[in-house]
């Protein structure tokens, strides 16, 4: 059984039209994936040595496991956003002959093996050999050698159940932020120290190994518990099929002063309100608003006068970069209908111009407070946003003509941070980076004033050359949209 | 109305539709039968230029579809669900169909009204979305939606397919006043030999892309195409013997 299993497993990998369309991404995916095994091998190896460095009159075994709370945090974190359980591939096999038990814990099994249960080791196996020889006992390294892999463990089961209980949700990320941000506070202001407790426990362990069953228990409970969610969700009624709802239906008339684009305006806006994914891309816009706050409280950047340019670009550009990068894929379900349509391409594409760009001054205009921290900033800002307005929207949306791939709006957006995360961000950076580079390029040689006169001259270029940009853009759309039509019908 | 000329199509060199010469006339309510693969889908969705053809023409009231868009305002057509947008609701989506092809509300619900014993109380004001409707009544939904706008040309593949027996009467009865009373040509494609013959003044049957049979519908019709297809039935298993 589990033969069989497995090659559907591997036809199921190699023979996705994503994969071999997306070589290069992938190609890009493991690099990122040798980066981070090498950071973790970094600070495996030399992790003895900063801490000693570090905390000189503290034992190094000892500060390390006060880190492992903020591990674990961490690893809820990154766990939920990019490990999703692929409960969706099991519908074919609900009625042949094999036994829900054993799907079930195929599935389960098959998330044991998951990179991120193997990350982990590449810091803890050498951390543990220069534990050796610094003098550590066996017996206590590899007792915590055990107990940091069944941590993971218990990381990875524990993130299926949180995803269980917040797919529902409409912003699936807000109850792991509410906890683990609780929990992080609660420790970070001295109320409850959790990060001493983690530690104490698993010095604990390391000194009688006894102790150890208890994690054991708790990883075999929690699959179990998992068993039992997975199980009862595998009928086409509960988890294969999306729950029905009533319709919110808003008053979106006011869209009508756009004339002949409003009826592809009312779509969009639908579409973004209506769908969990896009819902929660929406909640995002939050964040991007806040980005700022990371850094200007900090005097350092308020000096680095070429992040302002970067911040202004990203926060108020969040939404340009992430609806634009999808266009016209948002649209790819029913891709075919729209061109068997009577419409005008420049219109449809339009459309979804003039949302960008209200986004981008509604952004900007909620980031005024800003100014807060200098005037400066305000002004950086602005010219950011001209700069969104003019030319990031266009690049936008002539790279979307290159977009091969379909969204499935209907499925649960838990399922759907997965292989877009990555990208997400990696497309987003020419987009930044440039006017960055710019930016912080011309400050630097010449001048505040000048750099910011620059990007706003490129934007404002880019809105004067609002027409015939877009007819070249609308253009490139027609030229690939066999292309396109055959790979929206495609299931990924 | 329409004029297919030396149309084919072929994917990795294999040639999937090859019809030398058809011509389709207004008002005419025309049926595509032919086995699965046979080419029908292809044929329609070279019509509406979703795919680009190999070579050949096809030319809908003297617009060649695959160089100009001028066709579009005067065709409309329901292939699949994935022409239905499923996060509106069927009003939204009649009205959004309305609005693409200059209809204003109150002219979408006076059509709309019309088919209310077609939705049999299932579509209109139920508060849901299409996605969330049975696949039988989404498909009700995507063909009113093709008759908005009084199109010419109405193109409908697989129409009676998922609907239940009641709709497929009154469907079978819409479908032929469109044709007869409104002069509007209709083409649809079908498995079911019963209901095209009795919606279709004409019905060409395709047989691994290709033109086979090109008939008059009369009353022996049904008799000659269930025929056709017991044929290819017997020496299926000829062969295989």
């Amino acid at each position: 059984m589990i033969k069989h299993f497995l090659s559907l497993e591997r036809k199921q990998y190699f023979r996705s039209s994503y994969w071999q369309k997306n070589i290069a991404l992938n190609i890009l995916l493991v690099f990122f994936a040798l980066y981070m095994i090498g950071i973790f091998v970094f600070f495996g190896v030399f992790m003895y040595k900063i801490l000693t460095k570090l905390f000189p009159e503290q034992d190094p075994f000892i500060v390390a496991n006060t880190f492992i709370f903020y591990w674990i945090i961490a690893e809820l974190f990154i766990r939920f956003f990019f490990q999703k359980l692929p409960v969706m591939s099991a519908k074919p096999l609900l009625t042949l002959p094999v036994k829900r038990s054993s799907i079930v814990n195929f599935i389960l099994g098959k998330s044991a093996l998951s990179f991120f249960n193997f990350l982990p080791l590449f810091l803890t196996v050498p951390f543990s050999v220069s534990l050796l020889n610094n003098g550590y006992s066996a017996s206590v390294v590899l007792t915590w050698l055990a107990t940091m892999v069944l941590i993971t463990f218990i990381a990875n089961f524990l993130n299926f159940i949180l995803e269980a209980f917040s797919a529902e949700l409409d912003i699936p990320f807000l109850p792991l932020l509410i906890v683990g941000g609780g929990l992080f506070a609660l420790n970070y202001f001295g109320i409850i120290s959790f990060s001493e407790i983690v530690s104490q426990g698993i010095l604990a362990i390391t000194e009688n190994p006894v102790y150890i069953l208890v994690l054991i228990a708790l990883l075999i409970g929690l699959y179990f518990y998992n068993f039992k969610l997975l199980k009862d969700k595998l009928y086409l009624d509960a988890s294969l099929q999306s729950k029905v709802k009533e319709v919110n239906a808003s008053d979106l008339s006011w869209t009508n002063r756009f004339g002949d684009i409003a009826p592809f305006m009312q779509l969009d806006l639908k579409l973004i309100w209506r769908n969990k994914r896009t819902k929660s891309m929406a909640f995002l816009m939050v964040i991007g608003l806040l980005y700022g706050l990371f850094f200007y409280p900090q005097p350092i950047y308020r000096d680095m006068t070429f992040m302002f340019a970067f911040i202004g670009i990203f926060s108020t550009g969040f939404f340009l970069i992430n609806f634009g990068q999808f266009i016209p894929a948002w649209d790819s379900g029913y891709y075919k209908m729209l061109m068997s349509q009577n419409i005008k391409y420049e219109q449809y594409l339009r459309s979804k111009w003039i949302l960008m760009t209200m986004s981008v001054v509604v952004m900007f205009v909620l980031g005024i407070p800003y100014v807060y921290f200098g005037y400066k900033i305000l002004i950086a800002h602005a010219a950011a946003a001209v700069y969104n307005i003019g030319v990031n929207t266009h690049v936008i949306m002539w790279g979307g003509s290159f977009n091969r791939k379909k969204i499935d709006l209907d499925k649960k957006a838990a399922f759907n941070y997965q292989g877009t995360g990555a990208v997400q961000w990696l497309i987003g950076i020419p987009l930044m980076l440039v006017p960055m580079a710019i930016f912080g390029l011309l400050d630097w040689l010449i001048g505040f004033e000048v750099a910011v006169a620059v990007l706003v001259l490129a934007g404002g270029l880019g809105i004067l050359l609002h027409k015939p940009l877009m007819k070249g853009i609308t253009q490139k759309y027609l030229d690939s949209k066999y292309k396109m039509i055959a790979a929206f019908g495609k299931d990924s | 109305m329409i004029y297919t000329k030396d149309i084919s199509k072929s994917y990795n060199g294999v040639q999937v539709l090859k019809i030398d010469e058809l011509e389709i006339p207004k008002g005419q309510s025309f049926g595509l039968v032919g086995n699965n693969g046979a080419g029908k889908t292809t044929y329609f969705s070279l019509l509406l230029d979703l795919i680009n053809p190999s070579t050949g023409t096809i030319t809908n009231n003297s617009v060649v579809v695959s160089q100009s868009e001028d066709w579009k305002p005067f065709t409309s057509a329901f292939i699949d669900e994935t022409f239905l947008i499923g996060y509106l609701t069927p009003e939204e989506y009649f009205y959004f169909i309305g609005d693409l092809r200059g209809q204003n509300k109150a002219d979408v619900d006076r059509l709309t009204a019309k088919f209310e014993d077609f939705f049999n109380g299932e579509i209109i004001g139920k508060k849901k979305y299409l996605r969330d409707l049975s696949k039988g009544n989404q498909k009700k939904a995507g063909i009113v939606a093709a008759l908005i706008g009084n199109p010419d040309v109405i193109i409908l593949d697989e129409p009676f397919a998922n609907l239940d027996p009641t709709t497929q009467i009154r469907l079978k009865q819409i479908l032929k006043d469109l044709a007869e009373k409104q002069g509007v040509t209709v083409l649809v494609s079908s498995h079911d030999l019963m209901h095209v013959t009795d919606v279709c003044e004409r019905i060409v049957v395709l047989e691994k892309g290709e033109v086979v049979k090109d008939l008059e519908t009369n009353p022996t019709t049904l008799k000659e195409l269930e025929a056709h297809f017991a044929k290819s039935a017997v020496t299926v298993s000829e062969e295989e013997e």
